[in-house]
């Protein structure tokens, strides 16, 4: 049987178009997880201030973004925020975007700091305590740098999660790969070949990231069983 | 008779229901030779601790170079410190930990060189000086770029010395620092304390289980009990002429 539906002219005419959406998904992408990596923070520090109901009001805030779907809340910040009078403005797309799924992620990465941070040793802040370093000196150089490379390899895990997700920005107009083989579907009547071409996209950048993140956690679990050793050694001189 | 650089004025600490110290009362002179024993649980490790600001006094003063360490006042009134006074006590205790506490993410080196830099803002290059003649003299002048992750426990302790060491603390703190080693190691450790507190001038408490080497080196012994002070006095006096029960049969299980 002729396999009618599938024309190679049809793939090789859409893929420069579908290509020239490809900056914005990787630039999308990018942005938005600096902007995840860095709100994470403000996360992490705010569930730290002690103070339960502010420490509750904390919690539920990260849960309801977590429980929500991303679609929904891009929505919100790019339809709804800007009709709320007083606070409300609007933002073009690519900001929107950047926002509602930043802040999403934000949230996970903001748990994964915190299991990093609380897998630092009780007795590293004890020391930093006694040799009298400031609070701010005591998280720059101290802590955190014992905090965050653990965690490397699931913040990573994230990225891929997060670049899968950039395709929803399409529906509030960001013309990353997705829009655009989305507006070729609708202009040529053929949606096979250049959705086919979003997928190839998505495998060809994703597998190799997969691949170097596996690397990485490999590098990172040989490096905190070395550490492991080490502690269940001063544990068994103990006793 | 100089003044005492320490004092606790009837301290006690409970942790919840649980009293852990019911009413210390301590002079520590400048350059004195303290060594606190007692069955585990006495309290011992509070009481330095609390010095160390790593554990806050449930009531009482502990005055620190004629400056109350948890208190400051504060328009005419005594209330509880906030972290900047306790910073400026802080700066002139150092503490040696029971688990060293190394800092795992930087050589013997920077972990003895960080924090004169980054707390006490000396010039980097003085600060190497002094860090390299500092683990010289607990014997580790080869080791200056090894990871804590390198070396022995003993070798570990020593290093955690000599980054107390060198920040010149009036006051340093040890605390059970031979309780996490192996045997054959705990010499090695001793003889570094045995040298500081021959040399150096600064003020010393050892909380320890060593009790031969504490009686020998210290110049005054605090029997702990049931979180009080149940005899003091120099080493003899609180070996040999004790009429403690209680301390004849904690010393007896030490000597057999």
């Amino acid at each position: 049987m002729n396999f009618t539906y599938w024309s190679w002219d049809t793939f090789f005419d859409a893929l420069p178009f579908v290509l020239q959406g490809l900056g914005i998904t990787v630039g999308l992408t990018i942005t938005c997880y600096l902007f995840a990596l860095t709100f994470g923070f403000v996360w992490t520090f705010l569930r730290r201030v002690p103070n339960k109901a502010f420490n509750w009001i904390v919690t539920w805030t990260m849960e309801f973004i977590r429980s929500t779907p991303p679609l929904v809340q891009l929505f919100f910040i790019y339809y709804a925020w800007p009709m709320i009078p007083g606070v409300g403005f609007a933002l073009n797309p690519f900001a929107s975007a950047v926002l509602g799924l930043g802040i999403h992620f934000s949230t996970y990465v903001g748990e994964i700091y915190r299991s990093g941070i609380e897998s630092v040793d009780k007795g590293q802040w004890e020391a930093s305590r006694a040799l009298n370093f400031t609070t701010l000196d005591k998280w720059k150089k101290i802590i955190l740098p014992q905090a965050i490379p653990p965690t490397i390899p699931m913040l990573g895990n994230y990225f891929i999660i997060m670049f899968k997700e950039v395709p929803l920005a399409s529906t509030i107009g960001v013309a990353g790969i997705m829009l655009m083989a989305n507006t070729y579907g609708a202009q040529n009547w053929a949606y096979l070949e250049p959705l086919t071409i979003v997928g190839i996209i998505f495998l060809v950048l994703s597998y190799p990231s997969a691949v170097l993140i596996k690397k990485l956690e490999v590098k990172m679990n040989t490096r905190f069983d070395k550490n492991a050793a080490v502690k269940s050694d001063q544990k068994g001189a103990v006793m | 008779m100089s003044e005492p650089i320490v004092k606790f004025q009837d301290v006690h600490k409970s942790f919840g229901d649980i009293k852990v110290l019911k009413g210390i009362n301590l002079d520590i002179k400048p350059a004195e030779k303290v060594a606190v024993i007692g069955p585990s649980g006495s309290g011992k490790t509070t009481i330095i601790r609390m010095l160390m600001t790593l554990e806050e006094p449930t009531s009482g003063d502990i005055i620190v170079d004629s400056t109350n360490l948890w208190k400051m006042e504060k328009k005419g009134k005594m209330v509880k410190a906030n972290e900047k006074h306790l910073r400026q006590v802080r700066g002139d205790i150092g503490m040696v930990f029971q688990h060293f506490n190394l800092f795992p993410h930087m050589t013997i080196l920077e972990n003895c060189m960080t924090a004169p830099i980054h707390v006490k803002k000396e010039n980097k290059e003085e600060v190497r000086e002094r860090a390299i003649q500092m683990l010289d003299r607990v014997g580790l002048g080869d080791k200056l770029n090894n990871y804590p992750s390198q070396l022995s426990g003993g070798q570990k302790q020593r290093v955690a010395m000599a980054r107390a060491l060198v920040m010149r603390p009036k006051i340093m703190l040890f605390d059970e620092v031979t309780s996490a080693l192996d045997p054959e190691l705990v010499g090695e450790v001793l003889e570094v304390i045995r040298d500081i507190a021959k040399h150096d001038d600064m003020a010393m408490v050892l909380v320890t289980h060593e009790m031969d080497f504490a009686l020998d080196i210290a110049d005054k012994v605090l029997f702990l009990d049931e979180g009080v002070i149940a005899e003091q006095g120099t080493a003899s006096q609180v070996i040999e002429h004790s009429t403690n029960e209680r301390l004849q049969g904690f010393l007896h299980r030490f000597r057999r």
